[in-house]
Parts: structure tokens; sequence; C-alpha cells
């Protein structure tokens, strides 16, 4: 199937896209071109993230019309949601229910505090209702007012409206009316905008369904629009293949159909970088990891188990908008290079959450911060490197920057401008551990069972200090921890998930229905690759059960063997899995399974590592590979620190194979990585750098 | 110890204590049974000190009302202890021993290291039912503390980490789905055994003496961060006062009266002149009444740390003779909920005369706890189910109040009406933004809830404790007061009232009969016609209010979807003169 579009590197190029907040990363693989490799790095363009694509494209060498394929993932949505530039959308719902999308569940945005404000997707005035109501158990109680949903479309498009939702109460169980509704007003709307609730997520719990089918109707026409201007520029350029974009399962999907699912692709940039962590570290070896990718404003922390990433459904983009369909589970923790530290009136040093944001920046930008940052302490100390000041115009003096931490932080603590640097450093570092352990132990795991891979721009600065905090004994720091984003485009699989909520107690569970839901899954995803129509090789099932004991409300996802699981073998599975997470056993109480799932895996050609990277700089002997040296700080004990003239190594010149202690600087286009005076380091076959803490 | 501490040593070890508390509050609510805990977060963990079992950090994601109690309730344990060894356990629920209602069920635990008691873990539970008179414990009209509960002192419930089965079979005997009950208590005490485990890492790494000296400079730093915070008021006696509308049984109101002085760096709070000692459950014990106090002040400054020298500051004196110092046997199953609330509002109301800027004006301040247990025909089983709701929050200088905030002492999220509905013969006529229930102001408060439930099949029995029935959350410089709560029945065509409005207890409900609540909006802030014209036809628009009340709430005239500029001008200058005369 698919043989006439299939995707074979051999004949021509892949390109990996990555649109991210501050720049568009470009990987090309091509064995036709020389080092069958090209990257590129652009800013990114926020007004038409299209246009840096193709600079991108353009930088990158590649042939349009050669390419064989191009797998892109875009911010477009998130930045839609989060900025609140969004269609116009309108909703039809069970009478007596429209406040359902405002009303949330009863919180605030702060724990303490009681300001704060709160603004649906969907503005009352274009919240409607009609006759019609099911029970929890999917049967009719009011029939579908058939008139009054025509009516309703009408008078919404009348309004202005351009994107529909359809959302009655417990159709998970039972979508017939939401999806006869959808006939109705498919009728009379102008456009395929209209999004049934249970056709993105079939799980009970109306606001949160309810709010994810209003998050895919608010970036549908976006995410629609900026496709259509994408795929115009690329086929001017000459390319005749399939567009592929990047989705938050870590799965990739075509162009044609993503945007009735336009939800899946908020997160996709956080997913694509976890997808490329655990492609590379299986590759190395390592089946666990932990991600660690560091921003200016935030850090994004990932979890992959048996060379998987781990997949959840309740992210909460932000407070009140939960978006709960499968996603790569990634945390993102208020911690990045703009943070900003300062002295609080008890006299305790604190880093974050405020960041200097792009703009003033960190004070070595010269932009008029003049608070000091995560960012400025490592360029004090030593750890980025200072003379890159020198060639960016109107930036700051190390003196300057030393001084004002000094001023800032040092005097009130009796501390010297180093010292306060390397104090900001230190509780930098043991904020960042603590939510990193966090989100290992929400998640069951203690984080010494993992590697650190460490990834972005500055992850790498800061990751043997963290492994270091953590406990961790191995740190794996891919071949271009910049770029990673864009390799994970290029490694993902087509993917499709579906959810459906059964929640019956196991003891009166029909586990012949329970196949049913796993076979008619399947069946589903099938289909919905043969009519993307993008090539893959084979296809892969991943099945789970979310589970609980009745009476609870949290749900544990339990990996199924097969679509043909016993009754005896889920019970099983289930306490195994319970007994793993929370070292409880609870013989005295009934299992229930709530939700079945399953992930459809379109897998696309494998991608060799090895191309990632460019050996012919390479020298054999270690001395050789010494661009520089300078004066760094590390610390030695929990309290105490100095800085060591430390070699300063090109990472294109470390061979395949190498082995050094640190303590050492290695450089890299996009990345700084900072080896500690008591690490190991060994490059892999790969390309990966292997710490050993 | 030799020299002091150093200040970034210091930091480490806060956010390494903070770390423990957040992470025994993840490990209590992810394992959880009760929803109560694991959804809504009706828990708090925390450290304390060895000595009087003063708070040394407690998580950040715990229910506020528990920010003061816990060292209430672990100095009572801590005062009754003996022969304590590594692995022993205290379970205790007595309201009268630092704690709130009998449903709050704390775990104490003595934390050893190498050998030597270095402090005390405990956390706090709600557990669904404790016993008494009514499923879920809330009895609007017991007059004795037995009625409404199992009352446990300080007992050690894990001897040398074994649970003592017949301690157990004791509270297993006396509450209602006591089968649920396990899950919660290993989840619990397993909670502590987690900050056992990375207190112990805290201690290996910076050494018992250091982490101790840490603690000490902890708390006062904490107290010196109160304090600035206490600068920015004024120096003078500011007065506050809120009512509960009643106490259950006696249908009068209660009264809250504080008088808060600023003197210097500290406040001083008299409630002396509130009502006497009530014959229903609205009495307060006086460890909630305090824990009131703090959680408002941390809601007014909410970046201020939780640990005991954060409340040095802040002296309550005990307002004995009032209902807000509950002595055995006065019931008290309503001050965690409502009058905690009611408390809290009383220090907004005064500390907005003090610092008006960083007020609000009054939230909808009640949990609208509605509880309802029958036998469900269909499944042959009993069933509890609560329903709580939230309410509008007060107008502020910043803006309008959100709707459907939760309890002021809470951070809980309602259960789904999809969720109840899978597992109650219960069925929902809607759920709905209550219209024109905002308190109008320059800023206004946020709505409350309309919500209408009917019974499908069988028989049950309704309780209600809620509050704000009788008056409206509290406008503030001008605003209007909010909606006041609305309670209904409506049984074969005739709708029933309870006597007391917010409050009653079982209420017999059958199969078809209908529930309807309302719940308060919030108050609102500054004078109403000064309110932009713009926002009014906005909110006339989402229909929040309808025209006529935008001209009589607001002054503004509405016409043909426009505003009428000038219409608005003469009216709201007109008015604006009258009230001036």
């Amino acid at each position: 199937m698919h043989q006439d579009q299939a995707v074979d590197v051999t004949v021509g190029g892949i390109v990996g896209v990555d649109v991210g907040g501050t720049f568009t990363d470009l990987i090309l693989l091509d064995p036709a071109a020389p080092g069958g490799l090209a990257v590129a790095k652009i800013p990114t363009t926020p007004e038409n993230q299209a246009y840096g694509v193709m600079a991108a494209l353009e930088a990158s060498g590649a042939e349009l019309g050669d390419l064989a394929g191009i797998v892109h993932g875009t911010t477009t949505t998130t930045n839609a949601l989060l900025e609140r530039k969004i269609a116009r959308c309108g909703l039809i719902t069970t009478r007596g229910f429209r406040d359902v999308l405002e009303l949330g569940r009863r919180t605030r945005p702060t724990s303490y505090g009681l300001t704060g404000t709160f603004e649906p997707l969907i503005s009352r005035e274009f919240r409607a209702e009609v006759d019609e109501r099911l029970d929890a158990a999917g049967a009719v109680l009011v029939p579908l007012d058939e008139a009054g949903v025509r009516a309703e479309a009408l008078r919404l498009l009348d309004l202005g409206v351009e994107s529909l939702v359809i959302h009655f109460l417990h159709s998970y169980v039972n979508p017939s009316h939401e999806q006869r509704a959808a006939e109705i007003a498919a009728e009379v709307w102008p456009n395929p905008y209209i999004t049934c609730g249970s056709a993105i997520l079939a799980e009970y719990r109306e606001y949160e369904r309810g709010t994810t089918a209003a998050v895919n109707a608010a970036i549908r026409p976006v995410l629609d629009r900026y496709l259509e201007r994408l795929s115009n520029e690329l086929t001017n350029g000459g390319y005749e293949r399939d567009l592929l974009v990047m989705q938050g399962n870590g799965g990739t999907i075509s162009a044609r159909i993503v945007a009735e699912e336009a939800v899946n692709t908020v997160m996709s940039g956080p997913a694509s970088g976890v997808m490329a962590a655990a492609y590379t570290a299986k590759a190395a070896g390592y089946e666990n990891a932990i991600t660690y990718d560091m921003g200016g404003t935030s850090s994004d922390v990932g979890l992959i188990r048996n060379g998987r990433p781990s997949i959840h459904s309740e992210l909460e983009l932000e407070y009140a908008m939960p978006i709960h369909v499968p996603m790569v589970d990634v945390h993102s923790i208020g911690a990045g290079g703009g943070s900003i530290a300062y002295v609080d009136d008890a006299g305790m040093l604190r880093v974050g959450p405020e960041s200097a944001g792009a703009d003033p920046g960190p004070i070595c930008y010269g932009r008029g911060g003049d608070k000091p940052t995560i960012t400025d302490a490592n360029l004090v100390l030593g750890r980025l490197d200072p003379s890159s000041l020198l060639a960016v115009e109107g930036s700051a003096s190390i003196e300057a920057i030393t001084d004002r931490i000094a001023e800032t932080i040092g005097v009130p603590l009796g501390l010297d401008g180093m010292a306060a640097a390397a104090a900001v450093l230190r509780v930098a570092n043991n904020l960042m551990a603590g939510a990193v352990r966090m989100v290992s132990m929400e998640r069951g795991h203690d984080p010494r069972d993992f590697v650190l891979f460490a990834f972005g721009g500055a992850g790498p600065l800061h990751a043997a200090a963290l492994a270091r905090e953590l406990s961790i004994p191995t740190l794996l720091v891919p071949a271009r921890p910049g770029i990673t984003n864009a390799i994970g485009c290029v490694v993902a699989d087509l993917r499709h998930d579906f959810v459906n909520t059964l929640n019956v107690p196991l003891e009166n569970l029909d586990i012949k229905a329970a196949h049913a839901v796993l076979a008619d899954q399947a069946k589903a995803g099938q289909s919905l690759l043969d009519r993307e129509g993008a090539a893959f090789e084979d296809i892969l099932y991943l099945r789970s059960a979310d589970m609980q004991f009745l009476g609870q409300s949290h749900i544990l996802s339990v990996p199924l063997p097969s679509d043909r699981v016993s009754l005896e073998e889920l019970r099983t599975l289930f306490e195994e899995a319970y007994w793993d997470r929370f070292a409880v056993d609870l013989p005295e109480i009934r299992p229930v399974l709530v939700n079945l799932h399953t992930a459809v895996l379109g897998r696309r050609t494998a991608v060799p590592l090895s191309r990632l990277i460019d050996t012919s700089n390479a020298c054999p002997r270690m001395e050789d590979a010494v661009i520089s040296r300078r004066q760094v700080w590390f610390a030695e004990t929990d309290t105490t620190g100095s800085f060591h003239d430390t070699p300063i190594y090109a990472r294109d010149r470390l061979a395949l194979g190498a082995a050094f202690s640190g303590p050492a600087i290695i450089a890299q286009m996009d990345t700084t990585i900072v080896i500690e005076p008591s690490n190991q380091v060994r490059v892999d076959p790969h390309g990966n750098l292997v710490v050993t803490i | 110890m030799a020299q002091p501490i150093d200040p970034v040593t210091l930091s480490v070890i806060q956010n390494g204590l903070q770390q423990v508390c957040n992470e025994m509050d993840v490990a209590f609510a992810r394992s959880a049974f009760s929803p109560i805990i694991s959804e809504t977060h009706d828990r708090s963990d925390g450290i304390y000190h060895r000595d009087g079992g003063d708070l040394v950090a407690q998580g950040e994601d715990g229910l506020p009302i528990f920010v003061g109690t816990m060292q209430d309730s672990t100095r009572s344990v801590i005062e009754r202890a003996k022969d304590l060894v590594p692995g022993d356990l205290f379970i205790v629920n007595d309201p009268y021993l630092g704690g709130t209602h009998l449903m709050d069920v704390r775990f104490v635990k003595p934390f050893f290291y190498e050998g030597e008691l270095f402090c005390w873990l405990a956390n706090t539970g709600h557990w669904p039912d404790i016993g008494g008179a009514v499923p879920g414990g809330f009895s609007a009209n017991a007059t004795e503390v037995e009625q409404e509960g199992l009352r446990l002192p300080p007992v050690k419930l894990f001897k040398r980490g074994v649970m003592d089965e017949e301690i157990l079979s004791i509270i297993m005997s006396n509450i209602r789905i006591a089968d649920q009950r396990i899950g919660d208590i290993k989840a619990q005490a397993s909670a502590l055994a987690v900050g056992e485990r990375r207190l112990t890492e805290v201690l290996d790494r910076y050494g018992r003496d250091t982490v101790d000296e840490a603690i000490v400079e902890l708390r006062q730093r904490a107290a010196q961060q109160m304090r600035a915070k206490i600068a920015l008021i004024p120096d003078g006696t500011y007065e506050g006062e809120a009512f509960v509308d009643s106490d259950g049984v006696v249908d009068e109101p209660l009264r809250i009266a504080l008088k808060i002085r600023k003197q210097g760096t500290d406040l001083y709070f008299d409630l002396s002149e509130s009502s006497p000692p009530c014959m229903g459950p609205m009495n307060s014990v006086i460890s909630s009444t305090r824990s009131s106090i703090y959680l408002a002040v941390k809601h007014v400054f909410p970046d201020i740390p939780i640990n005991a020298g954060t409340f040095e500051p802040l002296h309550i004196e005990d307002p004995h003779g009032t209902f807000l110092y509950a002595v055995y046997p006065r019931p008290v199953s309503g001050c965690a909920a409502e009058v905690s609330q009611r408390i809290a509002e009383a220090v907004f109301a005064a500390l907005s005369k003090a610092i008006p800027d960083l007020l609000f004006a009054a939230p909808a301040g009640t949990s609208g706890n509605f509880s309802m247990g029958g036998l469900d025909p269909e499944t042959d089983r009993h069933f509890v189910c609560y329903l709580l709701s939230g309410g509008g929050y007060g107008g502020h200088p910043g803006g309008d109040g959100i709707s459907n905030g939760c309890s002021t002492i809470g951070i809980s999220k309602t259960t789904p009406v999809e969720v109840i509905e899978q597992r109650y013969p219960i069925l929902y006529e809607r759920y709905a933004l209550r219209e024109g229930s905002g308190g109008a102001g320059r800023t206004r408060g946020g709505f409350g809830v309309d919500y209408s439930v009917r019974l499908r099949r069988g028989e049950a029995r309704a309780s209600f404790v809620m509050d704000h029935g009788r008056f409206g959350p509290q406008g503030a410089f001008g605003g209007s007061d909010g909606g006041p709560n609305l309670l209904s029945v409506e049984r074969d065509g005739e709708r029933y009232v309870p006597p007391h409005l917010s409050k009653d207890q079982a209420v017999p409900i059958s199969a078809g009969d209908v529930v309807h609540v309302s719940t308060p909006g919030g108050g609102g802030y500054g004078n109403p016609l000064s309110r932009d014209p713009d926002l009014v036809l906005r909110d006339v628009t989402r229909g929040y209010y309808d025209i006529d009340q935008a001209a009589d709430l607001f002054g503004v005239i509405l016409e043909a979807g426009k505003v009428d500029r000038e219409a608005t001008d003469r009216n709201r200058r007109d008015r604006g003169q009258a009230a001036a005369e």
C-alpha cells in the first residue's frame, strides 16, 4: 500500500523543520548532498511562520523538487491560543448547560489571592442551547430538536461565527445526537469548521471535553489558513510530495487532514523534542531517560520509559484551559536562562519565576535589563563565553554585569560579585532539580533510574549540575542539541490516537465488548492512515487501559499486550501497575476499567542517526580539539567553589570514541556544554556525549 | 553552632523542606481514594517542630484552612504522646484538640533521625464520612458533637509501623462506606512515609545541626517578611463584620465583630464582641478561628511563606464566650467550611478600610454543601453524594470578580455533572451561570451558579449547609452586595424553602423531586455609576444583566445594542447629585 508515494531516502532528501518561539530550525537528510546533511537556523517569522520555513529551506540549499518529504512542527496553534488570536466560535449544546464552558470546575487562578480573571474561548452570546438529553447510560431522555439545531446554527452564522462546536452531555457514550446535529448544521454551514465534542475526545467530564472541542474549533481555521499558505509556497517552489505535520502525541499526520483535529498540534514542539530524545537515547542503549530542554523563560521536562515517551491526556495549557487529548507528557517548569534572581524582603535569595524575557532581557543583552538572570550568572562564572559579548553590538561588559550582581545580590547577602553569581546558580540548579524530581515523582518514578538527556540552547549548560543534584549517574548530550525538535520531526511516525470511556467495574465487564472497542479503534486508525495517503512501512498498535479502583477519581494508564486481553490479565496488569506507582495494594477494593486507548502508528523508514554527525573536522588527538582555555567556576562542595583553568573543545573536533575528563567546556554552534571536574566523558559511535557524573 | 548559617544554604534548605511537603501532598492526593482528597485536594501535609509542634513548612498545594490548624493538633499530640518509637503514627480528629470538624482526620507521626526525635510530620485528609446523624457529617441541626460522628482522641493507629487492627475495627464499625476508607488510610500513611524518606535525605545532605539552625532562622525571617507587609498598613483600628445566616437550630443571625488594631509591625485581632456560643453546628473551635484569620491575611499578601514565624506578628486574642471559641460539647461541623469564610470576610472588610488598593469586595464565601444519601433501587446499594458549588468573587481594583470561584478556604474542583450522573441516581436539569447575581460596582462581582437536580429513583434524604442566604456577600466602596444564596425543593409541584434558608437536614426527597440551588454572586467594588459603559453593554450582550438592570444598577442607557452616551451621562449625573444630596 502507498507504494506510489513511498518516502525513499535514497531517491530524495527528507526535511524536518520546527518553528519555535525564537528560531526556525531545519534539518535536511539527503544522501546526495555533501556529508548527507544540511542544517539551518533562522529567526522565526511570527506573523506568518511560512516565511521562516521557506527561508530555512533556502538556507539549507534544499532542492524542493527533489525532496521526498517534509515534516513540519509548528507553534501556530499554541501561539494562537495563548495570544487569543483565534477564530470566532459558536456552541450548540444541551439545554440548560451553555455555561459549562464559562463556569469551569469552580477554582481560582492561584491558591492564595482572590483576584484574577478568566475569559472562556467562546463568549456567552455565541453559546446556544437546544432541546436534547441523554442519561449516563446513553439512553435518550429528550429527543434532539432538529429544527432547533438548524435555527441556532443559522443564528450563530448571522452573528459572524466561523467555527462551530457541538457538545452534548454524555455524548462520549452515545454520540448519535451530536452526529445528527452536525449533519444538520453542515447543511447550512458555509465551511467545514464543525467540531463534535465526542469526535475529538470520547471521554466523560463535560468541561474538559467541551473545552478541548472549543480549543479545536478556535484554532482549526487558523491552522488551515496557515497550512494553505505554506503549501502554496512549497508548491510554487516545486515541491510535489506530501507535507506532514507534527502532533502533540509525538506522531505526524498529513497536512491534508490535520486541521480537522487541530487540537492535536498543540504542544507539538515539545513533543518532537522528546521523540528525538527517545530515538537517540535508544540508539545509544538507554531505554529510560528524563529529557531536559532549557529555554529562555521556562524548561521542559519529559519522561521516556522503555524507549517510548510517556503519554498523558491532561494538559492544562493555561488557567482553566484543559486540553484532554493524548500527548507526550511534557511538563514545563518556570525556570529558564532569563529567570530573574533577587533577594526578597526576608533576605532570601530567589530565582524566578519572573523572567526578563527577550526585552529588556538579561543584563548582558545591553537592552536596559538591570535585573540579574541565570544567563548573566553563567557569563560571570565563565560557563558561557564572555568574549561572545564582544561580538554583539551594545552588549554589557562582564564587569558591568558582575557589578550589578554584586549590588543586587551580593550586598544584601554579604558576598562579592563572583560568589553572588555562584549563589544564583546554586539556588537555580537546586530549584530546577526539585522541579524535575517533582515531575518524575508525580508520575511515580525515581529520577535515579533514568539517564538525563539534555538539549535545547541552555539545557547542556546546567545538565551536569542537575544530574549531580538528582543523583542521576549518566548524562547524555546528543550530537545536535540545538535542533533536536527538527530531528524529532524526521524520526516521528504517523500517529492517530483513540480513546473511549467504558467505566465498568471488572466484575461486570463484558470482555468481548472491550475487544470490540479496541478492534474499532484499530480500524478507525487504519482508515485514517489510508485517507491521509502518506507513506509508511508498517502499522504498529499501542494499546492501553485507563483503570482505577472503584470510588477513586484518578486513573492509571496500563499498557495492554494485545487486543484480546483477558479479564484476569487486566486485573493483574492493573494491580502490578498500581503497586509500581503507589506501593499500595488494595485487594479489598474492586478495579474499574475507565477508558480504552489505542494509538495507531504508521511507521516511517528509520533514519540512521550517524548521518547527524559531520566527522570531517574530528581530531584524533584530544589536544588538537582544544580551541582555547578560560577560567571557569565550578562548585566543589555545597557551599564552596572556585575557578579552574578549563579547556574549551570544539564539538566538531571531538572524534568518535574520544574520552576525556572534566573540567571542560564544549562549544557548539548553538549550545554550550559544561562538564564538571569530576565528570568523565565519552563520545559514542552516534556522536552523543555520554557523561558519567 | 559557631557561625550563623550562610544565606544561600538557607535558601536551599528552605527549598528542600518545601519540597518534602509538596511531595507528601502529591503522594497523598495521587493515591487517595476519596475524590474529596484526590480530586478536590481537601488535604494538607506539613513538618512541625519537635518541641511545641510549631509549623516548619507546609505543602503549597494544601487546603488553605489547614494552614494554622495542624500545628495545634500536632501540639495536642505532643502533649499526650508517651513512649514514642519509630513507626508510631497517631490518628486524631477531635475538633477541640487543634482541629476543625470531625471529618478532617489528622495523622501525626514522630520523625526520628539517627535514633532521635527530630520533628513531626502530619497530614489532614477530609474523610467522606465519619459516622453521626447524617451521611457526610454535615448535620445542620446537631446540638452536641456526639451527633456529628465518631470523635477520636490522639491514639496510635500504627505502632512500630504496624497498623493496630483493633483501633481500625472500631473506626470501621462507626463510619459509612467503610470499605473504601482503607484506601485513604493507606494513602494518608504512605504520604508521611514519603516525607520521612525525603526529609532523611535532606538531613543526610546538610546535617542535622545545620537544618535545625535553618529552621530557627527561617522562622525569624518569615516573621520579618510578615512584618514588612504589616508595615504597609497605617496605624489605627479597623472594624469589619460579617453574619452567618443562622446556626441551623435557632433562626437568628450570628455576628462576627472584628477589630483589627495595627501597631508598629503587629496586628491585634479582637473578636470578643461576636455572638455567644450557638446551639447548632456553627460554632468554631479556636484553631479553626485562628486559621481563618491566617488564611485571610495570606489571601491579601499571597507571597508570604507559610511557617510559624509568619503568624508571630498576628496576635489573636482568644474570644472566650463567643461562638468562635467552641468548647466541648458544642457542635462544630460548620466551622471549617462556613464560619471560617465569614471570619475571612470580616478580615477583608476591616483591611479594605486600611489598604483599599490591595483588597476586593466579598467573595461568595460558602462551600454550598449539599449532600444526599439514599438507597438506589436499581443497584440495591446505598449512596452518599456531595455537591459542592462555587460562587462569584468580589470586584477588585484590577477588574471584575471571577464567576464560580471556589470557597475562600479551599482550592478545589467540583465533580463534573457527567461523573455525578454516572455514579448516582441523579439527573441535572441545568447547570448555569446565575444571571444578575454579581454585585454592581465600578468593577462588578463575579456570578454564582444556578443548578437543579432531580432524584431519578428511590428515596433519599438531603442536607444543606450553605450560607449567605440572608445577606449577600458585601460590596465595597459603594459597590452593591452580591445576590444571596437561594435554596428550594420542588415536591409534587410544591416548593419547599428551608426555614433557615441556607441550612436544613434530612429533607426527604422522593423520585422526581427537584432541588434548586442558586449560589451567591460576589460583591461589587466601587460606585457602579462609574463603571465603563462599554463593559456594561458587553455584560448585557452576554446576558449577564438585562437592559433594565443596566439602567437601574449602572445608570447606563442602552438603545438598539449601543450605549446612548448622552442619556447615560444625564442619568448618571442626576443620580450622582441625588446621592450627594
